[in-house]
């Protein structure tokens, strides 16, 4: 009996048709495409894109150059030089990233004790050349300077959380 | 012909080889470059079906919705180098392509669009498309072997004997169409299933009808049954040494016979150009006409498509169990008993 049901199925090809039914269906469905540059999906305030180090309120920057960030980086992407300012401080005077080399994990971040450096919503930016991808501290401080007020609210949501 | 070209005819000298010449270089003109669009816009179509059978929408951004899209692809692989592999033998690698192309082509030449409208209406049309078809494969062969490489030669091999497996089973089922017709003249086995959607071949021989369409896919190398190209296996197979326009005579080639066995199907099994209401003639497009032909061969196109989009590719001895212990004994058995009904039986009239 199975076998007389499995001969009829394969000769009128029903399980083929079962497929082609599938797909004809799928056909007429209303298409999932985003349109990315026109269209863009809803982004996560964790979101980690590029780099950026913040400042205080007074215009002083944030980082202490601990070097919590180039000890936990999985991908040695950070390199950073450091002296004691005149007024005492300890401060870099390097504060580069590869963005080449970084893997976006979130650790620098997580490790910060300051919450100098912080990763922004931006995922769009390139390098034409050689070296472009290569972020030196005026590079990432300008970041910082320019999305201050997204960062600030990033953090914001992520506190009750934290 | 319409009255201008006759009229411009006039004008050249009055010898009759180059009056004969000129029409039907003409008329072969009016055939080719058709196709040729067709041919562009097929690719477009396929992306556009599938992606809409897989949620997505397919090829929009060259263009208005994508129109423009085999144009850009068309541009691009014109001024691609044509690299020729150094250890390859460069006649037979340049000649494969064009063996493709040639009788993908050449078959349209007896191919009736209506009851006029053909080029060659010769009375063995039937071989002649049979002939040609053979043909085809002998490009993908030589692409294999003249590429010196491991992929393509594995590609071309398998593709040898797939097509040669399926031309029987192909050239079985048309057999049957044969006896049903009585002749080989393709213009009149698409006049002899005249009269409405009854008198089509494709109900009397409606498993040959399966059998022809189902070998064809597989004649054309395309999915399920494209292990000759096998992207995830053997990494495009015959035309990996292809660049440029040498592999898009290729890409051309495989199009230009999913057409052709579309529009042989609908000249075999679905009364050509015939309309299906028989009767109803004269009124709007609902008559006969070469509209018909057209749309019976883009439905048939649309399932090409779908099998794309629908099943994984067949495993090699699957293929060639298929084709050798299902539909070759299937047709023969079939083409013995339908002459045994035809002239052992009254009911000879079911096959006409």
């Amino acid at each position: 009996m199975k076998k007389a049901i499995y001969a009829i199925k394969s000769l009128f090809l029903i399980e083929l048709w079962k497929g082609l039914s599938v797909t004809g269906k799928h056909l007429f469905q209303r298409k999932i495409t985003v349109q990315y540059p026109e269209e863009k999906t809803p982004m996560s305030f964790r979101f980690r894109g590029l780099h950026a180090l913040r400042r205080y309120p007074n215009g002083e920057e944030r980082c202490i150059a601990c070097k919590l960030c180039e000890a936990v980086c999985p991908a040695l992407a950070i390199t950073i030089d450091s002296e004691v300012r005149d007024d005492g401080s300890r401060r870099t005077t390097r504060y580069d990233i590869d963005l080449t080399k970084c893997i976006y994990c979130g650790f620098c971040e997580e490790a910060c004790p300051v919450d100098a450096i912080v990763e922004t919503r931006v995922f769009e930016y390139y390098g034409e050349n050689e070296g472009d991808l290569y972020y030196t501290k005026d590079m990432l401080l300008a970041n910082g300077d320019r999305m201050e007020e997204s960062i600030a609210s990033d953090r914001k949501q992520d506190a009750a959380y934290r | 012909m319409p009255e201008w070209i006759l009229y411009l005819l006039d004008f050249l000298p009055d010898w009759d080889w180059l009056h004969v010449l000129l029409v039907s270089l003409i008329k072969v003109v009016a055939i080719f470059i058709p196709l040729v669009v067709a041919v562009a816009y097929l690719p477009y179509a396929e992306r556009k079906i599938i992606g809409y059978m897989q949620i997505r929408i397919g090829p929009n951004r060259v263009g208005p919705r994508g129109w423009l899209q085999p144009i850009a692809d068309a541009m691009k692989l014109i001024f691609k180098e044509i690299i020729v592999p150094t250890k390859s033998n460069k006649y037979l690698f340049i000649l494969a392509p064009i063996l493709a192309i040639g009788p993908a082509f050449a078959v349209w030449s007896v191919i009736p669009f209506t009851d006029t409208l053909v080029l060659a209406d010769i009375n063995a049309g039937l071989l002649f498309v049979l002939a040609m078809t053979s043909v085809g494969v002998y490009g993908i062969i030589i692409a294999g072997w003249a590429s010196n490489s491991k992929y393509a030669f594995l590609s071309s091999m398998r593709a040898a004997a797939q097509i040669v497996s399926y031309e029987l089973a192909m050239g079985f089922a048309l057999v049957t169409v044969l006896m049903a017709a009585g002749s080989l003249n393709l213009r009149e086995i698409v006049l002899a299933q005249g009269g409405g959607l009854t008198n089509w071949y494709l109900w009397p021989l409606f498993p040959m009808f399966m059998v022809y369409f189902i070998s064809g896919v597989a004649e054309t190398n395309r999915s399920p049954f494209d292990v000759a190209e096998g992207e995830s296996e053997i990494v495009g197979g015959f035309s990996i040494e292809y660049s440029g326009m040498t592999f898009a005579v290729f890409f051309l080639a495989e199009y230009a016979n999913m057409i052709l066995i579309s529009a042989l199907t609908s000249l075999m099994f679905l009364g050509g150009w015939m309309s299906p209401f028989g009767a109803v003639s004269d009124v709007l497009l609902l008559g006969d006409g070469i509209h018909w032909l057209l749309l019976k061969t883009s439905i048939l196109l649309f399932f090409f498509l779908w099998f794309r989009a629908t099943f994984p590719r067949y495993r090699y001895d699957q293929i060639m169990r298929l084709g050798w212990k299902v539909f070759i004994p299937l047709t023969i058995i079939w083409i013995v008993f339908m002459g045994v009904m035809m002239f052992l039986t009254p009911w000879g009239y079911l096959f006409h």
